[in-house]
This record gives structure tokens, sequence and C-alpha cells, in this order.
């Protein structure tokens, strides 16, 4: 039972800045699953973040979504059964109503930069009451309120309900003594703490999906491990879908069921996460995981990295952005021809002219 | 906490003899002193007696002693609140600054609360509305505001005033009022002459403290933390308010603290000199011209010593108000 959360179709962002334009994200395909972790991965500038905020109607000034679409498929219960509503997110107003109930309510986001994504003079609590004040409620029960009533009443939390509440969150992140932790401030916190509150901050709400955009990247490593660790839990009790994007191979092969690898803002695999490790099929995933060190592989020559640089975004290679970088560069081919999405094998696909029989 | 504040109002009882030594010291350095120039004056007269009167001043007021007997006897009245007689006034100092704190305090206050109203808000419109057209209209208002010298910008306002209100303008009061006891119509007047002198001392100090708001909250906006709490579901106006502005407004209270508690005493001298104001400022720079010494001096230590003060009030609403600001 597969049932899609979010599916993203074509999307393209670009940046119209003094040099040009930068296309981010051209032409994104994926869908994530309820409950399911699909991992994103690629290198540094390949439009990972931009892709997540787009999910989220965010993305920074002066970048636009200049085409596709993004599907919420949001459950709503009524009558009793319940229903699927399709709210298409490239279309709501950025700063409307219903995207405020989709952020941090029903898609929850934990950023890059655990250091300064907390607001330095408010504490851990206000923060995580903040949070709960605008997406969580209560339902009001009534004496003598009919049983066939459909549309309960619902009051927003009280603050003391909101502390209890955030007490408990961090307790669950794993952060000694939350009932003093949840009245620190962020400079009174380590980075993986404060990592721990983020998580905390984004679960709270109960979201159907959660968006960990490098949660881990700016911790050292015993640090990370327990924050997959907490995820991961969090994520069997509460039956919430994450896209994880990294560019650890490491830490994505722990985490996700299915990998999507981005290069230039362009999916260029995608297939389950046993599959890209085992039977890689685009050159790029191969060179990314050639990159990957192998403990007790003791070789003296430096680590295997992609040949070339990434290419000048404003300058982009003619058909397959890859092919100057490519090791199985075919001339003639690669340089003239934009490989297409292709069906390399049971839920496997790439965009690499090898398997286009051209 | 208490002992720090304890430490720092003795640094500043330091530094208040300190200067007041050494203003005492740099106001008797021209040649000749109050005396000599009046002497002069009263000579060119014809005054025939003007030898014996100078001679009897010279002694009323100590001039003819040492410099630093003279300073001791002004510094220990000084502690008791006797700062001594005006030459010029031939008044208690006293009396002087008594008369004229108060609406130097009111004309100090709606300036900067004026200041304050126009600035933060713009300077956040600005902010939030890099290169919009407002912004750019903003800038440029900015910079004229910042090169307009007070003194002519009050030339221009006396004119307009004059010219497109018909409006009596300098002073505070019309004529009518000027001796008049406190009533409606009295404060009806006091508006309508404060807003020129007021809107003159807003113009820089609002076109300074834009840019200033601007800068600071565009750096913060662009903090991840910002976008972490648009990420959490908030309304824009929220996010702008309550995690941007209030992170960027900090550094700025350091500047109301050490600003604006001078200015109550002596501020804009210029602008009130041409708008004849009745004010401590016009006063102050009068005095130092004559070498009024005890007036010069008791106004220079009172600009100096609310200067401390404002930056000890700066320094403890700051650390009210950041909780990673810690006083040592
Ligand atoms: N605010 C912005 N203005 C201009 N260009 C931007 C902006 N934000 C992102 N970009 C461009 O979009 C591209 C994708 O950026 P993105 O942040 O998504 O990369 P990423 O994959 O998340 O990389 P990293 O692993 O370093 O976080 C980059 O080439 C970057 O130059
Ligand atoms: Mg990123």
């Amino acid at each position: 039972m597969s049932e899609p959360l979010i599916e993203v179709k074509d999307l393209k962002v670009q940046f119209n800045v003094r040099d040009g334009i930068i296309h981010a994200v051209d032409g994104a395909t994926f869908t994530i699953n309820r409950g399911q972790t699909l991992g994103i991965i690629g290198e540094s500038g390949c439009g990972k973040s931009v892709t997540a905020k787009a999910i989220l109607r965010m993305v920074p000034r002066p970048g636009k979504v200049t085409g596709g679409e993004i599907l919420y498929h949001r459950r709503i219960k009524s009558n009793g059964s319940e229903i699927t509503d399709i709210v298409n997110i490239t279309e709501l107003d950025p700063d409307g109503e219903e995207i405020r109930k989709i952020r941090g309510g029903e898609i929850g986001m934990i950023f890059q930069e655990p250091m300064s994504s907390l607001t330095p003079v408010y504490t851990a609590g206000s923060h995580i009451g903040e949070a709960v004040g605008l997406h969580r409620l209560v339902p009001i029960r009534k004496v003598g309120a009919q049983m066939v009533e459909t549309i309960q009443a619902h009051r927003r939390i009280s603050k003391q309900e909101a502390r209890e509440i955030a007490i408990d969150m961090l307790r669950r992140v794993g952060i000694p003594k939350p009932e003093q932790r949840v009245d620190a401030y962020p400079h009174q916190l380590s980075g993986g703490q404060r990592q721990r509150v983020m998580i905390a901050i984004a679960l709270s709400c109960e979201p159907k999906m959660l968006i960990a955009d490098e949660p881990t990247t700016a911790l050292d490593v015993s640090i990370e491990a327990q924050i997959l660790d907490i995820m991961r839990e969090l994520q069997e009790t509460v039956d919430m879908a994450i896209m994880f994007i990294t560019h650890n191979l490491g830490v994505v092969a722990e985490m996700a069921e299915e990998i999507c690898v981005m290069y230039m803002g362009k999916i260029v695999e995608r297939a389950s996460a046993v599959e890209i490790f085992y039977e890689p099929q685009h050159p790029y995933t191969r060179a990314l995981l050639k990159s990957i060190p192998h403990v007790g592989k003791k070789s003296r020559e430096r680590l295997a990295s992609i040949k070339g640089m990434v290419p000048d975004p404003f300058n982009l290679p003619s058909g397959c952005v890859f092919h100057p970088r490519c090791p199985e560069y075919m001339p003639g081919k690669c340089d003239r021809i934009v490989p297409s999405w292709t069906q390399v094998g049971e839920n496997h696909w790439a965009r690499c002219l090898l398997y286009e029989g051209v | 906490m208490l002992a720090y504040i304890a430490r720092r109002l003795g640094y500043i009882l330091i530094m208040l003899v300190l200067v007041s030594f050494v203003s005492f010291l740099i106001i008797e350095l021209p040649p000749g002193d109050y005396l000599t120039q009046k002497l002069q004056e009263l000579q060119a007269r014809g005054d025939r007696s003007a030898e014996m009167r100078i001679a009897e001043y010279r002694a009323r007021y100590g001039l003819d002693k040492p410099l630093l007997e003279r300073y001791w006897i002004w510094s220990t009245h000084f502690i008791k609140g006797d700062f001594g007689d005006s030459f010029e006034f031939e008044r208690p100092v006293t009396e002087i600054i008594g008369q004229r704190a108060g609406m130097s305090a009111i004309l100090a206050i709606s300036t900067i609360t004026l200041t304050w109203l126009l600035a933060i808000p713009i300077g956040v419109y600005s902010a939030t509305h890099q290169y919009s057209i407002g912004d750019q209209i903003t800038t440029i208002v900015t910079f004229i505001g910042l090169g307009m010298p007070g003194f002519l910008l009050a030339l221009i306002v006396l004119f307009f005033a004059m010219t497109v209100l018909g409006q009596e303008v300098g002073g505070l009061f019309s004529r009518e009022f000027q001796d008049a006891p406190w009533s409606f119509a009295k404060v009806v007047d006091l508006l309508k002459h404060l807003w020129i002198p007021a809107f003159i001392g807003a113009v820089t100090g609002t076109a300074s403290l834009i840019r200033i708001m601007r800068g600071n909250l565009l750096d913060t906006l662009g903090q991840p933390f910002v976008e972490a709490a648009r990420a959490r579901g908030l309304k824009e106006r929220t996010v702008i308010w309550k995690h941007a502005v209030r992170v960027a407004i900090n550094p700025l209270i350091v500047i109301l603290g050490s600003e604006a508690l001078p200015q109550i005493i002596a501020g804009n001298a210029l602008v009130a000199t041409v708008l004849n104001l009745p004010t401590l400022g016009p006063v102050y720079v009068r005095a130092l011209q004559v070498q009024d010494m005890y007036l010069a001096g008791t106004v220079l230590v009172f600009i100096v010593g609310m200067t401390m003060i404002g930056n000890l009030l700066a320094d403890l609403t700051l650390a009210a108000l950041d909780p990673r600001i810690r006083l040592e």
C-alpha cells in the first residue's frame, strides 16, 4: 500500500540574478509516499535545499517556481470516512492561511544550520509553544453533544498545555532534564541539542512529513548517529514520511528506503536504496559511490573523486549536463541530446543516454 | 547585578571629576577671562569706574585666586548643588539651568519620539521591500537628510512656515503666552511651535536611524532562524516583527541610550540658536564663547554625566532584552 503524500512533477525553480538565470531546480519529478523515507543526495549546490523549500512554498527571493507542480494529498475526515483532497502547493499564496497550515502543521522542516536556526532571544520552550499554539487544537467536549455531530469544535492550546507538550517533546528527543532545559536560551545549548530542539519543534505538531535538510551535516559523528536514531524512532511511533536530504551517502543508506540522485537541478537516477548502492545505473551515481572511503580497503591512492568541476550555472553544458565529467561520455551524442527519464529496471529510473539506445 | 551597577556608578563619578577638571582647564585656555573682555567693553564705552568695578567682580567671583583653588571651591560647592554664578547673566547657574531644562527636555523628548516613530517602521519597510521603489525613494531621502545641515533645514522650514503657513516662528511660545500661566491654550500654542524644531531635529536623526535599522534588519533577515520561523507556519508579519525586528533592534538601544539623554541637556544648539529657542543649547554655546566659566562647566559636566548614565541604562536594557548578554 504505497499511497502518495507529495508528488513533485517537473518542478522548475529559477533564480534571476544579475549575471543571468540560475536553473536551481530543472524538471525534478518524484513522489514521496506516506510513512516512507525518501533520500535526496547530490553534491553541494545541486538544488536539494531549493527543492525542499519549494515544497513549503518558501523559495527565497529572487527565486521563482517557473514550472511544474507540487501536489499534496491531504487526508481529511468527512462523515466518518476518510477522503483525500489534493492541494497544488505551487498555486498557493505564499503567505496565505492554507500554506501556513501546511508549514509546520502538516509538513515540518529541520534545517542545515542548527547553530542559528533558533531565534536567539527566545527559549527552547517558547519555540515549541509557538508551533504548538499555531497548529494543535484540542477538541471541546460539550455536555450532551450529539454523537452524530461531525464538525467538532476546537480550541487553541493553553500556555500550560503548550509547556507540558514542550517538556514532553524535549524528553522524547533525548534532552536531559527537560523541565529545566525548556527554559534554556539557544546559546545555552550545544549544536547537537539545538538540532534536537529543532526536531522537537518540527515533530510537536505531529506532521505527516518531515523534511530534514542535511540535519546532521554541521554536527560531529557521534551526535549525528544519535540524531539519526531519534528521527528513526520517532518516525516509527508517528507514521510520518521523511524527505531526507544529504550529501552523505553513508547516512542516506542508513535512513532511506528510496533514493533520488540529483545533479545540477535534475533528478538523474531514482531507485530503492539497495539498488542505488548495489546496481547504480547512472555514471554520476557510480562516481558518487566510488568517492566513499571503504574501511579495510587500504589503498594509498587518493579517494576517487569525480573528475572535473561542477559546471558554471550560467553556462551549462549542452546535451546531458554531466557529459564533461562523465567517464562514459559518448562524443556526438551526450553533448547533443538531452537524455530523458528512462526506466532501467523495476522501479528504477535514470536519465542517461546509455539506456536510450540512441 | 547590583554590584555591577554600583561599580559603573563609581566609574561615572571618577569620570565626572576628571572631565570637570579638564573642561575647567580648557575653558580657561584662551588668553584672558570673562572679565578682561568685560573691562575692554566698558572702557570702550568710556566708563571711568570700569577698572574698579571689574576689580570688585574679580574679588567677588574669586577670579583673582589661582586655578586649582578656584576649581576646588567650585567643585566642592557643586556637590552641594551650588553650581556658582554666571558672569553674563549675573545670576546663579542653578536658576538659569532650572529655567531652561524643562523646555530642553520637552523638545528633546518630542524629537526622539518623532525620530523613532518614523525611523523604525520606515527602516523595516525598506529592508523587507529591498530594492522596491519605496526602498529606493527612502534611500535617496535618507541620504539628503544625512547630508543636509540642521541649521540650513531650520532656515528653510522657517521660511516655509512664515510665507506659506503665515505662522509666527521662532521661540516655543507666541508673545501672549510667553509669561502666561499654563493652560490648555498655552499647550496648544506650544505644540504649534514645537513641531518645527522637533521636525528639524528628527530629520537628521531619522535618516541615520533608518539606515542602521535597514542594514541590521537585512542582516537578520538572512539568518536561518527567520526561515525556520516561517517554516513553522507563522504569518509573515509575525516572522518579521516577533523574530527578525526583535533581534535586529537591539543594537539601536545603545544609540538611544547614549544619544538621547545628553540631547535632553543641550541637543542641537545650532538649530536652537537659529530658531531662538529658550533651551539650554544656545546658552551653553554662548557661555563657551565668552568664557562664562561656571555656566559652561556645569552644562558640560551634566552632558557628560547624562551620556554615561545613558550608556549604563542602555547596557542594562540590552542585558534585559538579549539573553546572550551578561553583565560582568
Ligand atoms: N537566494 C539565492 N539566490 C541566488 N541563488 C540561489 C539562492 N539560493 C540558492 N541559489 C542557487 O540555487 C542552487 C541550488 O542551491 P541549493 O541551496 O538548493 O543547493 P544544495 O543542493 O542544498 O547545496 P548544499 O548541499 O550546499 O546545501 C545553487 O546553485 C545556488 O547558487
Ligand atoms: Mg542545502
